[in-house]
């Protein structure tokens, strides 16, 4: 008896399920139909590339395509990590990445604070309104801006400042080790105005009545600050942060590979997985080499952004990102 | 913006306000950080405005020496390149944005629906793309092998369209601002959902359709990334792409002093007011932008906070 019935509970429960399948289709399609832009662009930009990664232990020739290429292991990865390029890519991307971080966090909210401070109302969005400005501003546009300060010839810094200053124009753009200091400069110039305003919207936020019950208590503006303010914003500081740190591992392209002008003599400083994945790739034309690389950072950043989740949630649930 | 400013913390008790100093000193350091904003496109407009052989002896400086408009008569002259080059971004940045925030808007309607029993799957399955990417190789062979999209505009306008963070925003936006009882009484009325979507949510979503807008228009005009990987072609090229490849030759003449010596020799480069030429382009290609930036700003601000990520 029993097994006689086995096989026709399967049956049984594969018709619910189509039974069920068919009814909520018939109810949502509008729904599906309303995504279905959004589901085809999903799936070709983000989904299939996502399975592409096998490119990465396949030695690719384009006669057998992707699929009919050998197999290669982990000769890619092999090939990578021997090199002296893997070391000096995820160092460059990690230090410059944590600087990075902390100088988004520490600029922006001691601006936000002391544009809080501010009385004259005017003044205040007069300075929030300049200082969003680099934001809009692509990074070629900012390779031409810093080009003009630093060009060898013509920049202002070899032509006027320094001869004013009584010292001997440097050769910005051959010289490694100023460009840890520029490029961090170059960066926070960018973001600054983005940081600021999300910080001040949060601060503006808060209850005034917080206040109000501080000052009656004679609490100081410092106090006020240390105690009120930066507690009751640490929500947005959290988020902020660990969007960041989740894409320590993705460099900002723009800035590494526009701004130094594809120096080659800056490359040690200025090589980060970004502009390397790139130039292996469409300079070089190593796609497996590339695509390991790639792959890589993929595996390691999708790790990092869990382990920065789970801190985080271990300190407070509310604030962890999902 | 308007929000952000009109509320001072300062009571009547004076333990509640900055001493005079402190006040003058927060004044001055905005000031400066501002100066410092600004500074740099001044340098670049003013060198637009200089006479080339001033620029030649004297470099790059903030006030041109004798002012002149040589490099703009000469960019009005060789007007081609350049309409065409806008041209190109217009078209990409207008068609780009509009299909973006419609594509955006549709697919986070339903997954904001709490009846919707998918709308959990569907939420996964937008915010997983944020989290793992495939890389550049295998994003570029769907564009180029799979799609055959290389050298059009098609190349720059798709990969942009969705993005997984607006629809994030826009799902917060509907299911926080939008009230759930008026679209059931639609809903019982007979309304179908597309109806409600386009007469109910639309209109009640115009601040946040408005910010994902200004953001892609941001986005598609600054882009040139896409232009790097997809296009080989040297007309069809955008604005952006243009100052890229602008810079890309000034590079290569004078990394290359043969090269620039055979141009000058067949006569290429000897009326071309190059130094100032190049930094008109740049104030060209930053124009609408920056001019346009300021009245937007508002709604910046208003997408940055429009809700967070979470859920």
């Amino acid at each position: 008896m029993k097994s006689l019935s086995l096989p026709a509970n399967p049956t049984a429960a594969r018709t619910a399920r189509q039974f069920v399948l068919v009814r909520h289709l018939r109810r949502f399609w509008t729904f599906y139909v309303m995504m279905l832009p959004g589901i085809v662009l999903l799936v070709l930009n983000n989904y299939i590339p996502m399975f592409g990664v096998l490119i990465a232990f396949k030695t690719i020739n384009y006669q057998d395509g992707i699929l009919g290429s050998p197999w290669s292991g982990l000769t890619n990865f092999e090939y990578l990590f021997a090199s002296k390029d893997s070391t000096i890519i995820i160092r460059n991307t990690l230090l410059y990445n944590s600087l990075f971080i902390v100088l988004n966090l520490a600029f922006p909210l001691a601006f936000a604070l002391m544009l809080n401070e501010m009385k004259n109302r005017f003044l205040s969005k007069l300075h929030q309104t300049i200082m969003f400005l680099p934001y809009f501003l692509s990074m070629i546009v900012i390779s031409y801006l810093v080009y003009g300060f630093l060009s060898d010839e013509r920049g202002y810094l070899n032509n006027t400042l320094l001869p004013a200053l009584g010292l001997e124009p440097v050769r910005w753009y051959f010289t490694k080790e100023v460009w840890p200091v520029i490029l961090p400069i170059i960066n926070t110039w960018k973001n600054m105005g983005y940081y600021t305003v999300v910080y001040m919207a949060a601060i503006i936020g808060i209850d005034e009545e917080y206040y109000e019950a501080a000052t009656i208590d004679g609490a100081n503006k410092w106090q006020q600050m240390t105690r009120i303010t930066i507690p009751l914003i640490m929500p947005v500081i959290t988020i902020m942060t660990l969007l960041q740190i989740g894409r320590i591992f993705n460099a900002d392209f723009g800035l590494f590979f526009q701004v130094p002008r594809e120096s080659g003599t800056l490359f040690p400083v200025t090589n980060v997985i970004d502009t390397y994945v790139y130039r292996t790739f469409l300079t070089v034309g190593d796609i497996g080499l590339s695509s390991a690389a790639g792959l890589f950072q993929s595996v390691v950043g999708f790790a990092l952004v869990f382990l920065s989740n789970w801190v985080v949630r271990r300190f407070s649930r509310d604030n962890a990102l999902f | 913006m308007e929000n952000t400013t009109s509320k001072t913390l300062t009571g009547s008790n004076p333990k509640n306000r900055l001493s005079g100093t402190a006040s003058a000193l927060i004044n001055l350091i905005f000031a400066i950080y501002s100066a410092i904003c600004i500074v740099p496109l001044l340098l670049i407009l003013s060198v637009s405005f200089s006479d080339e052989q001033s620029v030649l002896t004297k470099g790059y400086r903030f006030l041109p020496e004798t002012f002149n408009l040589a490099a703009y008569r000469f960019l009005i002259k060789d007007i081609g390149q350049i309409a065409h080059s806008y041209g190109i971004s217009i078209a990409v940045t207008v068609i780009g944005t509009l299909l973006s925030v419609m594509v955006i808007a549709l697919y986070a309607y339903p997954i904001s629906r709490s009846h919707f029993t998918a709308a959990k799957f569907f939420t996964f399955f937008v915010f997983l793309t944020m989290l793992i990417s495939g890389g550049l190789v295998p994003w570029y062979l769907v564009y180029v092998q799979m799609l055959d999209l290389k050298d059009t505009l098609w190349s720059l306008i798709m990969p942009l369209i969705m993005s997984s963070f607006w629809v994030l925003i826009m799902r917060t936006f509907f299911k926080e601002t939008v009230p759930g009882a008026v679209l059931e009484s639609a809903k019982i009325d007979g309304a179908g959902e597309l109806r409600i979507f386009f007469r109910i949510v639309l209109p009640l979503s115009l601040p946040v359709l408005a910010t994902v807008a200004l953001f892609q228009t941001l986005t598609y005009w600054n882009d040139w990334f896409l232009s790097l990987v997809f296009i080989t072609d040297n007309h069809n090229i955008s604005v952006q792409y243009f100052l890229y490849k602008m810079m890309m030759n000034i590079q290569y003449l004078s990394s290359n002093p043969i090269a620039m010596a055979e141009i000058t020799r067949a006569g290429g480069m000897m009326n071309f007011p190059s130094e100032t030429v190049r930094m008109a382009m740049v104030v060209v290609g930053v124009g609408p932008i920056v001019f346009a930036y300021p009245f937007f700003q508002k709604y910046f601000v208003k997408g940055l906070t429009v809700g967070s990520v979470k859920g």
